[in-house]
């Protein structure tokens, strides 16, 4: 039976206990639901519980298992040669299932029965012209300890398949007769299907946790790797980034982080003045009408995605900027610049510093402005004077956010500021950052055994815990700082 | 009462006004200065941001909305069946063997014919330089058209085929004659003789259907690029992060907000969500290559890992926006339910669950069309790859090659051709589309459905 097919199968057997879990329980009050102790429904709903619950979970663990104990079989079956080490093994099994797969559709064509799929030999059959006359093409000639192994392997998976089928009958038996004969009108019914939908809650609330786990799991598996293939010391000291997939290559992080945090302090340098700015302007002086409808059109940059900055910084910004500050300035003549993916990442940042500025500079109570324009300040020197010191922390916390979102930018400095890693202080000049080599060395043709490739893992590593240090320091300044209003 | 007097007449401590308080001091006058340049700064940042989202949406527009037509050659043709079907028993099979370098010859030979017949003649041009103006693709497609329908051979059929790449956008103005001298691509004489076709009614611009539908196409061939594959893709992904996202993400902010106990492990997963907001997307993506596709196999480029990533990077925005719903429901709801005796579960599931739809699904929508935008994850799990073939219907089509809305936008973009610049702005046009219709609507359900208690 096909998977689909069990699928099909247990939901017929939790319709079936639903519905007798519910009759029985019913029946058992003398068809009065009030002398039940829960709603009928919940009767129907434990019974359909106890078949789901054991045979989804019994299927999910068998597709789990069966794939890796029959590899195991057949790998014990093959010359040693052909799985000499993972990457060979990996290899060999990719053909085997290619193969087994190709039998499979020429049986299920009709071109060759059962049997002869069972039987056939390299010595009599070229199995190669016979799987491509179906439609299945294998890169080289099917070998005879292959053939046998994807024989075998039919023969297992289709064994397989018959243990499943039984299991998950005999499981779903179990359970309807279980869930079916528990119903009756003392039984708290409600209690346990309220257990279950509390479990499930749980699990889903662990997720955010999981990922964590698995985003520094993958991160730092592959980097103790790449610390195996490349001493931690040029990485963290080393001044040049010249990787090279033949080998040899120097990855030191020093200019990427230099490009980093060069195009992060351009961007904030443009953002936060302006957001900064924008947002008193918009809590202190701006009427209602105008506030009502600047706030939204300054927040519709945060909703544009950065692949469309991207495009800005390659097709306008950088031309602009190369054709009338570069060049005339005699600085260089490429349009891909930190000064580029600085000011468009600065822009993109702008209603990030602004909202949350704003929401800041509201939380400030009126009586401190009330009494710094009744003492007969400026409105300017209300802001400067009571206003910014005492928002200041959440201001803090914004900006440090801010810087995290730069760093971590993807889009625009892919497009807008080079591929060159250099350390310079020409803010005209094309340099990198650790987002780009990320994208550079782990798209296309990747080899995960390679220093190269790994070395993204690393870049992504101290990504991470740069911005999540950044973040969580935010966090704190706001916490620490943050004065206390009644 | 106390009274001033009390005070001995000492010396005076406040010097008096030296002029009436309603002409401005000169210190006043400072003050007033700086009050106004505070001003003008807060509205030259509002210029100033305003200002470049302005330019940016323009020059978008501007290089893109031409993207939407097509140049298009029309000229009738005799399908030679001395070409197309040598043997002449107008078998199928036989007929694969002629390639698309026979079509071509036809449609050459089609155009020329035309020429001579409308006395259409451009000094300095070779035969071959006519077929130029031809699109590449087009002998590819007159070749389905025709195995699809061996009847054509022998009849004369209205060939409506694309323009080269530089003929399209001489029409459209971004080929000149002066750039056409440095470029080797194309030549004055083929675009001159354009001009005559276009007098002559045979090069047409039209509507381009195509670009919503036909795939990708190769660097050599931008006026047949399309964004059909792009847009199934992107469509895969949100239903699947639609279907995977938003239930586990409601059913976490349900047990966080109504159920959690006060304990370290729930203190974890709230430190986590927030943390989780504010990591940069690209890391992400090597989440989703280091565990989806290296540990778990499933396929490169397949929708369902760029769904899985998208989905993670939307679980906190989800979850936070439904929690905010459902803490604006007032307890009073949750009370009166335990009062007549429902259970804790019942209260949540019947009250205050249909009570904070609005703002989920506003939530919701607002993720959605965040992961609809984005990119970066999806280039490290190779959706930038060159997909010409369309996915399968689903389900096993999730699991087939595709490519995105905003990837495809950054893959034309970094090719050579000008003309991909055209075609990505355009595909931006496409997306920003989209996330308006998102977000209004958004804003549209929670004005209509938003409560205030």
């Amino acid at each position: 039976m096909s998977v689909l097919m069990i699928f099909a199968a247990i939901a017929v057997f939790s319709l079936a206990a639903f519905l007798l879990a519910r009759q029985r329980a019913l029946a058992s009050g003398d068809g009065n639901p009030r002398l039940l102790h829960s709603l009928p429904l919940y009767y129907g709903w434990y019974g359909a519980l106890c078949v789901l619950i054991p045979t989804l979970g019994a299927l999910a663990v068998w597709l789990l298992v069966q794939p890796m104990v029959i590899e195991t079989r057949i790998a014990g079956n093959l010359p040693a040669e052909l799985v000499a080490d993972a990457s060979a093994r990996d290899l060999t099994m990719a053909d085997v299932r290619r193969v087994a797969g190709g039998l499979d559709v020429a049986v299920a064509q009709g071109t060759m029965t059962e049997e002869e799929a069972g039987m056939i030999r390299t010595e009599f059959t070229n199995v190669r012209d016979k799987l491509a006359a179906v439609g299945v093409a294998l890169g080289s000639d099917v070998s005879k300890d292959v053939l046998a192994a994807a024989q075998d392997y039919r023969e297992l998976t289709g064994w397989g398949a018959a243990g499943r089928t039984f299991l998950i009958l005999v499981i779903a038996i179990g359970g309807l007769y279980w869930g079916v004969t528990r119903a009756h009108k003392d039984f708290r019914a409600r209690n346990q299907v309220e257990k279950v939908i509390l479990g499930l809650l749980m699990a889903a609330s662990s997720i955010a946790i999981l990922t964590t786990v698995g985003i520094v799991w993958s991160m730092v598996s592959e980097t103790f790797d790449f610390f195996t293939k490349y001493p931690i010391k040029d990485f963290l000291f080393s001044v040049t980034w010249s990787p090279n997939f033949r080998g040899g290559s120097d990855l030191g992080i020093l200019p990427l982080i230099w490009g980093t945090m060069y195009i992060t302090v351009v961007s904030m340098l443009v953002s936060v003045p302006i957001g900064l700015f924008a947002a008193i302007y918009l809590a202190e002086y701006a009427s209602p009408r105008v506030r009502f409808w600047v706030k939204p059109l300054i927040e519709i940059i945060a909703g544009i995605p950065t692949v469309v900055f991207g495009i800005f910084a390659l097709v306008t910004v950088g031309p602009f900027l190369r054709d009338y500050f570069a060049e005339p300035l005699g600085l260089g003549n490429s349009g891909s610049s930190v000064m580029t993916a600085g000011l468009v990442i600065g822009i993109l940042n702008i209603p990030f510093i602004s909202s949350l500025s704003d929401d800041i500079i509201n939380a400030v109570p009126q009586s401190l402005r009330d009494g710094s324009l009744g003492l007969g300040a400026t409105k300017s020197e209300t802001v400067r004077q009571v206003i910014l010191p005492a928002a200041l922390p959440g201001i803090v916390g914004a900006i440090l956010m801010a810087a995290s979102r730069a760093i971590g930018e993807t889009m625009v400095v892919v497009m807008g500021a080079g591929a060159a890693a250099k350390l310079s202080l020409n803010p005209f000049e094309a340099m990198t950052t650790m987002t780009v080599k990320i994208v550079g060395q782990l798209t296309g043709d990747t080899d995960f055994a390679a220093p190269e490739t790994l070395v993204a893992f690393a870049l992504g590593m101290t990504l991470f815990i740069i911005t999540l240090g950044l973040n969580i320091f935010a966090l704190w300044v706001v916490r620490k700082y943050r004065e206390q209003y009644e | 009462m106390t009274d001033i007097s009390q005070f001995p007449a000492g010396p005076m401590r406040v010097t008096p006004p030296k002029q009436s308080i309603l002409t401005a001091s000169a210190n006043m006058k400072r003050r007033n200065a700086a009050e106004s340049r505070f001003k003008a700064y807060g509205v030259a940042a509002i210029a100033i941001a305003l200002g470049s989202l302005a330019i940016m949406l323009f020059t978008i527009f501007r290089d893109g909305t031409s993207s939407f037509t097509q140049a298009q050659l029309a000229f009738p043709m005799e399908l030679t069946a001395e070409v197309l079907d040598p043997k002449g028993n107008r078998d199928r099979e036989e007929m694969t063997k002629v390639t698309t370098v026979g079509y071509s010859k036809v449609l050459v030979a089609a155009l020329q014919a035309e020429l001579q017949k409308q006395g259409i003649v451009q000094d300095g041009i070779t035969d071959k330089e006519i077929g130029e103006l031809i699109s590449k693709d087009a002998a590819g497609q007159l070749r389905a058209q025709v195995l699809a329908d061996t009847s054509l051979v022998g009849t004369t059929i209205t060939a409506d085929v694309l323009a080269g790449g530089r003929i399209d956008g001489y029409l459209k103005g971004r080929v000149t004659l002066e750039t056409a001298e440095r470029d080797s691509n194309v030549t004055p004489e083929q675009l001159l003789l354009a001009d005559k076709l276009s007098e002559a009614g045979i090069l047409t611009t039209g509507w381009n259907w195509s670009f919503f539908t036909s795939p990708d196409a190769s660097d050599q061939r931008p006026e047949a690029a399309g964004l059909g594959v792009a847009l199934l893709g992107s469509a895969y992904m949100m239903l699947i992060v639609l279907v995977t996202c938003v239930p586990v993400g409601v059913a976490a902010s349900i047990y966080l907000e109504e159920f959690a106990p006060k304990n370290r492990w729930t203190d974890a997963i709230e430190v986590n969500i927030s943390n989780l907001a504010a990591v940069p997307s690209i890391v992400f993506g090597i989440l989703g290559l280091a565990i989806f596709i290296n540990f778990a196999g499933l396929p490169n480029s397949s929708s369902v890992v760029g769904a899985f990533v998208l989905s993670l990077m939307t679980l906190p925005t989800i979850i936070i926006a439904t929690r905010a719903s459902i803490k604006a429901v007032p307890p009073s709801i949750r009370d009166a339910a335990l009062g007549i005796g429902a259970s804790k579960m019942q209260t949540v599931f019947h009250h205050v669950l249909p009570l904070a739809m609005p703002g989920i699904l506003t939530g919701t929508i607002l993720g959605l069309a965040s992961a609809l935008g984005e990119t970066a994850p999806l280039l490290l799990i190779g959706m930038v790859a060159f997909v010409d073939n369309y996915p399968s219907a689903p389900p096993e089509g999730f699991l087939d090659p595709a490519t995105a809305l905003p990837v495809q936008v950054y893959s034309w973009a970094s090719r050579a051709d000008p003309a991909f610049i055209e075609r990505s702005n355009g595909a931006i046009i496409v997306l920003l589309v989209f996330l308006v219709i998102m977000n209004v609507g958004a804003i549209l359900l929670r004005r209509r459905f938003e409560r205030r208690w």
